[in-house]
């Protein structure tokens, strides 16, 4: 039982660990923004859940082990939260996610404004003027655009 | 020595995080990273905890868990509106 333990936790550690280690290079070396929370994206759910059920077949049937399922669960309900207001943040302020073919974004759309939204000009995702979320914050916007 | 080989991995996967915190050329690559390297410091105490025996600090990552998130959305809300909640835009 031991033996079958110890080579569990071996083999979702170091997986864990290989998917925190492919997602960091990936976070380095992605060429926009939207890919590189693909990246992130692999690290969140895969390398923490991997270590965190690593951590959980090591400890046995204890209290640690509720509280890295614990853990695990917030984990996985926070990061894709985080995620869609992240990218969302991001779309409504005018990034473009990469195609094809572009150059690997050095700068994006101008590196002054890359994190102001309410600038006066217009955004540069056509689309994202029409959908709703641009209206969703009205009483926000404080009369900037 | 397992322990030990996954922080050194968790390290190193901070150390990159911070480097496109740093280099990244939007706010929002900068928030991306730092979301990221919430994450793996709540996995370095988890691991910490285990390497010194001492798995106590799982309390520690829990709370380390809520904060990171509750950080990161209002940092987001914060890039989304603008202003302070005081009406006034900051000047960027």
């Amino acid at each position: 039982m031991e033996v079958i333990q110890d080579i569990f936790g071996w083999a979702f550690l170091m997986g864990g660990a290989f998917f925190l280690l492919v997602g960091g290079i990936g976070v380095l070396r992605m060429p926009d923004f939207f890919t590189r929370m693909h990246a992130a994206g692999i690290t969140d759910t895969m390398g923490a859940g991997l270590v965190l059920i690593g951590l959980m077949i090591e400890s046995g049937f204890t209290l640690n082990t509720a509280k890295l399922l614990l853990m695990l669960f917030f984990l996985l309900f926070t990061s894709p939260v985080s995620s869609h207001a992240t990218a969302h943040a991001a779309l409504l302020a005018g990034l473009k996610p990469w195609r094809r073919g572009d150059k690997p974004a050095k700068s994006l759309p101008d590196p002054r404004t890359a994190g102001a939204i309410m600038t006066t000009t217009e955004p540069a995702q056509p689309k994202s003027r029409t959908a709703s979320p641009q209206r969703r914050n009205g009483p926000h916007k404080g009369g900037r655009r | 020595m397992k322990f030990i080989i996954v922080a050194i991995a968790i390290l190193v996967t901070m150390a990159m995080a911070i480097f496109r915190a740093a280099k990244g050329p939007t706010a929002f690559d900068r928030v991306l990273a730092a979301n990221m390297f919430g994450t793996k410091t709540v996995l370095l105490i988890g691991v910490v905890g285990y390497i010194a025996g001492r798995p106590d600090f799982l309390d520690l990552a829990l709370l380390y868990a809520l904060l990171n998130f509750v950080g990161i959305i209002a940092m987001l809300r914060f890039i989304k509106i603008g202003h302070f909640g005081d009406g006034k835009p900051v000047d960027r």
